[in-house]
């Protein structure tokens, strides 16, 4: 069967803008992870409710950077409460302990849109409505920016962590959070602002993925699973793996579903990480432990 | 995982001792316990009415799903997060018997269940097992979900998202009797199932398999280092726990003669490990009891909130896990205890 080469290419554009909106989802988790050891469930559920929040607020006010900020804003302030009402008194137990407790906030999380807001899908309306011409495809602007956009927001919150003051100590706190405490961080507060910063990333992407794919409240499952395979593939903790897994598992997808159904092509991304788990278990983009 | 009570190894040891001295007063208690609530089971449907027999039922087979995900979670340590799999495919299993082969045949339905689940739980046992820990939950959400996939869009087999109905297959000893199933011999048939499942796990846990599985808990290095092979101990013991799951999956298939893929979903693998959080990990009992709390909580909400009741259960449940860790009946025990 030959795979015309349009179709490949459609594919690979498509593969690479749901990458960065993953590695946006993906870099949230892989950081709270890094940093307190909590493998966050429901974090494709406060994905679902920034894109919730976001819809609101444009329905509201009809800016979508307004409501893009809004959202990211709320959904910070609601991870920080999270945070420190659930997962504070969680430190230190074993990290399976965590997934458990979020699975529960998951769970409330879902039932709560779909109280607030009712079980039919909303249209976030695109901000950039020009569409350039792709072969047999009008191909829209916004989904370009949205790639280049998140790619902006992980590029500033790389040198965040890099130079910004507050991002060493994220990156002391992730190295050894007790002699990070015995340097003078405040640890705690550390611990909570990086919740706050994973879970204002979730809502972007939710926004972000909106005009895209419509908001509905089960959504967050989605992106729970994908973000858990991307950090897994990409190495638990590490961000720039995270990042190229996301790319990685996107194509690999977009690649899968020129054969096959797209709900089939989940499948693909599922071997993917069974392999990694199997052969390398540290992660496909992370240099090899020696 | 960490379970209460283990904390430290002197507590541990005064605990043994404690329980060797009163070992024989609470084996009777023990068996007294057993056979009260047997005779309760035995005589429930005959005096509840309908809904409620029907309800004590399910009770009985949700229990028995969350009593076999109880062998990983609570005595080897390892959380499923795909329990539905098994499940799943048991009831899949059974239904296969019950549509192909004619008049349709209890024991078959039984035996092609199991035989589906064993399959199924052989080939994720081989891979998840290999992995710990958050990437043991993991691996297993992630099969529940690739075999999920595959059931809900290979339409032409399974029926794709309608699912597959049958007719229930009469109980049927061979030259004995031969009769179609009403809701008491029904809910008796269940019952003697999950007994002998029970009494079976409990056998296993209380052997030096289940030692062994327990020790893997406890501390999996040490185990490996005392000299037993760790990995071949967890396939076991997801096989058995897979198998288990399948016998539930076949009960629940033939008590509503319809199979779905929502069953293989991941709400139920959820549901299992909240059965587990909520009535006590690593007892057995627990769970079965932790699934009577949930669908006692969720009949009683549900009449109210309809399908927000999950809204509180939800809040329930992650309170209990950051305060009541050894659920209901760990810390039944403990007040009574003290």
């Amino acid at each position: 069967m030959a795979i015309p080469f349009d179709q490949i290419l459609i594919q690979t554009v498509n593969g690479l803008v749901n990458g960065m909106i993953l590695a946006l989802v993906a870099s949230g988790l892989t950081l709270i992870f890094g940093i307190m050891d909590v493998v966050n469930f429901a974090h494709g559920d406060l994905v679902m409710l920034g894109a919730f929040v976001g819809a609101t607020t444009i329905a509201a006010t009809g800016s979508f950077w307004l409501a893009f900020l809004v959202a990211a804003l709320v959904i910070a302030v609601f991870g920080a409460a999270l945070q420190a009402s659930t997962l504070r008194p969680l430190l230190g137990r074993d990290p399976l302990t965590t997934i458990l407790a979020t699975f529960g906030i998951s769970l409330v999380l879902q039932k709560y849109a779909l109280w607030q807001w009712g079980p039919s899908a909303r249209k976030i309306q695109e901000p950039i409505t020009g569409q350039f011409a792709m072969f047999y495809l009008e191909y829209p602007w916004y989904r370009v920016a949205t790639a280049f956009f998140a790619g902006a927001i992980i590029g500033a919150f790389w040198l965040f962590l890099k130079y910004g003051r507050y991002g060493i100590w994220i990156r002391a706190t992730m190295q050894d959070r007790i002699m990070a405490s015995a340097m003078g961080i405040p640890v705690p507060l550390v611990h909570t602002a990086v919740f706050a910063i994973g879970a204002a990333m979730a809502a972007a992407s939710g926004v972000l993925f909106g005009p895209l794919g419509g908001v509905t409240q089960t959504m967050g499952f989605d992106f729970t699973l994908r973000a858990f395979i991307v950090v897994v593939v990409g190495g638990m903790g590490n961000l720039g793996g995270s990042i190229l897994a996301a790319i990685f598992i996107s194509l690999l997808e977009a690649y899968a579903s020129i054969i096959v159904s797209p709900s089939q092509a989940v499948i693909v991304s599922f071997m993917a990480l069974i392999l990694t788990l199997l052969f390398r278990p540290t992660g496909l983009f992370v240099p090899t432990p020696k | 995982m960490s379970v209460p009570g283990g904390s430290g190894s002197s507590n541990h040891f005064t605990a043994r001792l404690a329980r060797r001295t009163a070992s024989a007063r609470t084996a009777t208690t023990y068996w007294l316990g057993f056979a009260v609530v047997l005779a309760l089971l035995i005589v429930a449907p005959l005096v509840l009415p309908e809904f409620w027999r029907r309800f004590v039922t399910e009770i009985l087979i949700w229990g028995l799903l969350a009593m076999s995900s109880d062998i990983l979670i609570g005595y080897t340590g390892m959380v499923s997060f795909g329990h539905s799999v098994f499940f799943g495919i048991g009831m899949y299993g059974a239904a296969a018997a019950l549509l192909t082969v004619r008049p349709p045949n209890l024991w078959l339905a039984l035996l092609y269940g199991l035989v589906a689940a064993g399959l199924v739980a052989v080939f994720v046992a081989y891979f998840s097992t290999r992995l710990r820990d958050i990437y043991f939950a993991i691996t297993t959400l992630v099969f529940s979900q690739i075999f999920y996939v595959i059931i809900f869009t290979w339409t032409e087999v399974t029926g794709g998202e309608n699912g597959l109905t049958f007719r229930q297959p009469p109980l049927a000893i061979p030259g004995v009797l031969s009769a179609a199933f009403t809701p008491v011999t029904l809910h008796w048939f269940v019952l003697g199932v999950v007994t002998l499942s029970y009494l079976l796990l409990r056998r296993v846990t209380q052997s030096p398999f289940g030692m062994v599985l327990q020790s893997i808990r406890e501390n999996e290095p040490r185990t490996r280092a005392i000299g037993y092979h760790v990995e071949r101990y967890k396939i076991v013991a997801v096989m058995l726990s897979g198998l288990v799951a399948g016998l539930a999956g076949v009960l629940y298939a033939i008590q509503n003669k319809f199979v779905a893929p929502d069953f293989v979903f991941f709400v139920v693998s959820g549901e299992v490990v909240i059965f587990n959080v909520m009535g006590g990990m690593g007892t057995l009992v627990g769970p079965v009891a932790g699934a009577a709390f949930f669908l006692l909580l969720r009949e009683g909400l549900s009449r109210f909130w309809t399908e927000y009741y999950l809204i509180p259960v939800g809040i329930i449940f992650t309170l209990m896990v950051i305060w009541i860790p050894q659920g209901l009946l760990g810390f039944a025990k403990r007040r009574l205890n003290q």
